[in-house]
């Protein structure tokens, strides 16, 4: 077990080696520096600039001394604003975290219940309601859901605020946005997980317990069939980065993704690296957390890895 | 697998929601190709700007309203559905076409190389493909039809990868398979000519199933600036203009979000469709086929208690 997430672990630090290298050659493989402005600036002034960052040096040299800081969990200082990338994240990075912690959660909870419900009412008009409604939900880009719920509840009824973030009422929408696709995924994905386990041995026998098809889906079947959702999760939250991207644009939501958009805009390199490295480093660890989860979960997983070793 | 070609067709017609939304969808695209030729002929385009005009609602002149230059909105939603539909047809070709490729390749080389490459789309599937997509097209200033093509192309074939990959794996060992072998046929007609018609259920039904997944990733590429530039447009950049109206003039919303809505909600329920007729006893289960979970890394120990 320790050997596995040790592996897992080094695997995870290649990959967001790799990462930082490929962003590092493309940023500056790409036309146009961070000092190209339409401002009148003397030559010397351009020159003291770059000289700072330390752009005249070879390339090697710039790529070494980015891994090297990379290494000692330094991501760099924006070249627009003055402030280290890791205040950056820190100042910008929660809101976004709570906000896409919220929308998973919500949509984890309520999509596996009624995953549950489709899968213990198979092919009845609940089935059909609750399926169809998920594929609606997964139809449903975030950027037209978002205003429509915008025009609707808070311009039109009042009920919720529109945009920014002022108190857990402001979150309501913005949640509802980004969590409607993992919603109907989760919903989706429970019920063909649940019905795939549903003809197994270990089901017959609690039916043959004489236990109601609803406890032998919430008891033993829910267990095995929600493997599915535990392997979209990995995927879930890749995704729910660049749903962050379209979500705080449509709510004004002063979140990293917002940030993120914003340095891509300005070519501020240092962020856009350090950003990225960030979002592949929070993925590796996202994806570990996956892969313990499913072992707990499956027994017969567990064992087989450890014979394999 | 595959069934006879009549009885397909028929458990497909029986999947009437699949038969109605193959329906729409054709008439989508159809009306988004022919319509601005009937519309032209009525003296409607999509570049005349009348800005005296201004967005007017919808009405007898103009069904779908005009935009705040005039524009007839009905003609802009259809050009746009070309751009966006096209866009989707080439992209999941790409698509299609690496991931069968590399499944079919990792299926059949087998072992270590099989082992290194399935890894290499494990850690894809947890990556942010898209971010990576969105700073390649920011810092390249790249902004061509083609470089969004290529780029959504490039990162929506993993799916299709492990798919096929399943199937070849499946195939390899069967006796017709070790027939061709046994008369000298190289590895490639294998692989070309025996090996993947008889994987083409599952991999159409993918194919079906990227098509809805593709389009979106260009709206939402189109909503952040980065996709369909102007003076193009897609229904993504028709969305996009539109919600930052939406309190004045919701028209502009309203009807591109209805038709782009449609389309992708069709195509996810022809896939599901097909699906059913390729995999029937999954018949009526709109999850997943297959489970790719994570296939390759050790795999899952689901199916072997059958």
């Amino acid at each position: 077990m320790i050997r596995f997430v040790a592996g897992r672990l080094a695997a995870s630090v290649a990959v967001v080696f790799a990462v930082a290298t490929a962003s590092f050659l493309l940023l500056h493989a790409a036309p146009g520096g961070p000092f190209d402005t339409d401002q009148r600036r003397s030559p010397a002034v351009q020159r003291a600039m770059e000289d700072r960052y330390g752009l005249h040096a070879p390339l090697w040299r710039q790529y070494g001394r980015a891994m090297a800081q990379l290494a000692r969990g330094d991501l760099g200082v924006s070249m627009k604003r003055d402030i280290p990338v890791s205040q950056l994240i820190a100042e910008h990075g929660p809101i976004s975290a709570l906000l896409g912690a919220l929308a998973l959660a919500a949509a984890l909870g309520l999509g596996v219940a009624l995953g549950a419900i489709a899968a213990w009412r198979r092919n009845t008009w609940v089935d059909a309601v609750v399926m169809t409604g998920a594929l609606i939900g997964i139809s449903i880009p975030a950027f037209v859901l978002g205003p429509l719920l915008i025009a609707a509840l808070s311009l039109h009824l009042g009920w919720l605020p529109p945009a920014r973030i002022a108190g857990a009422r402001s979150l309501v929408l913005p949640a509802i946005t980004l969590g409607a696709v993992y919603l109907g995924t989760i919903a989706r994905l429970t019920r063909g997980g649940l019905l795939d386990v549903l003809d197994q041995d270990f089901v017959r026998t609690a039916r043959a317990k004489g236990l109601t098809e609803r406890r032998v889906i919430a008891r033993h079947a829910l267990r095995l069939g929600i493997a599915p959702v535990v392997t979209y999760l990995g995927p879930a939250v890749a995704a729910l980065i660049s749903g962050s991207f379209v979500v705080e644009k449509i709510f004004q939501i002063p979140g990293l993704g917002t940030y993120f958009i914003t340095s891509v805009a300005e070519r501020d390199y240092p962020v856009v690296t350090g950003v990225f490295v960030f979002y592949a480093a929070l993925l590796a660890v996202c994806n570990l957390a996956v892969d313990l989860a499913y072992g707990a979960l499956d027994p017969r997983l567990r064992d087989a890895r450890e014979r394999a070793r | 697998m595959t069934a006879p070609g009549a009885s397909a067709w028929q458990r497909f017609r029986a999947n009437r929601m699949a038969v109605v939304c193959g329906g729409v969808f054709l008439a989508v695209a159809a009306v988004c190709y022919a319509g601005p030729l009937i519309a032209g002929a009525a003296g409607l385009d999509a570049t005349t700007i009348d800005a005296w005009l201004g967005a007017t609602p919808p009405g007898a002149a103009h069904w779908f309203g005009t935009d705040t230059l005039g524009r007839d909105m009905l003609v802009r939603v259809m050009i746009g559905g070309r751009i966006a539909i096209a866009v989707a047809l080439v992209a999941a070709a790409i698509a299609v076409a690496i991931g069968v490729s590399y499944g079919a390749i990792a299926a059949y080389a087998g072992g270590a190389i099989d082992h290194a490459m399935m890894r290499l789309v494990d850690a894809l599937y947890g990556f942010p493909t898209l971010v990576l997509i969105i700073v390649v097209m920011a810092v390249t200033g790249a902004r061509s039809l083609v470089a969004l093509i290529a780029l959504i192309g490039a990162i929506s074939w993993l799916t299709l990868a492990r798919i096929t990959r399943g199937q070849v794996l499946g195939l390899r060992r069967r006796e017709f398979v070790e027939a061709a072998r046994a008369l000298g046929a190289p590895p490639g007609r294998i692989l070309v000519r025996h090996v993947l018609p008889n994987a083409a259920g599952p991999v159409i039904v993918y194919a079906t199933l990227a098509l809805p997944q593709v389009m979106l990733t260009e709206a939402l590429l189109s909503f952040l600036g980065l996709g369909v530039q102007a003076p193009l447009a897609s229904w993504g950049t028709l969305v996009t203009e539109g919600s930052s109206q939406i309190v004045v003039y919701p028209w502009l919303l309203v009807f591109p979000a209805i038709v782009m809505g449609a389309a992708i909600l069709a195509l996810n329920f022809i896939g599901d469709g097909i699906r059913d007729v390729v995999d029937p006893r999954r018949a009526g289960s709109p999850g997943r086929a297959g489970s790719p979970g994570r296939a390759g890394s050790g795999g899952r120990a689901q199916s072997g208690s059958r």
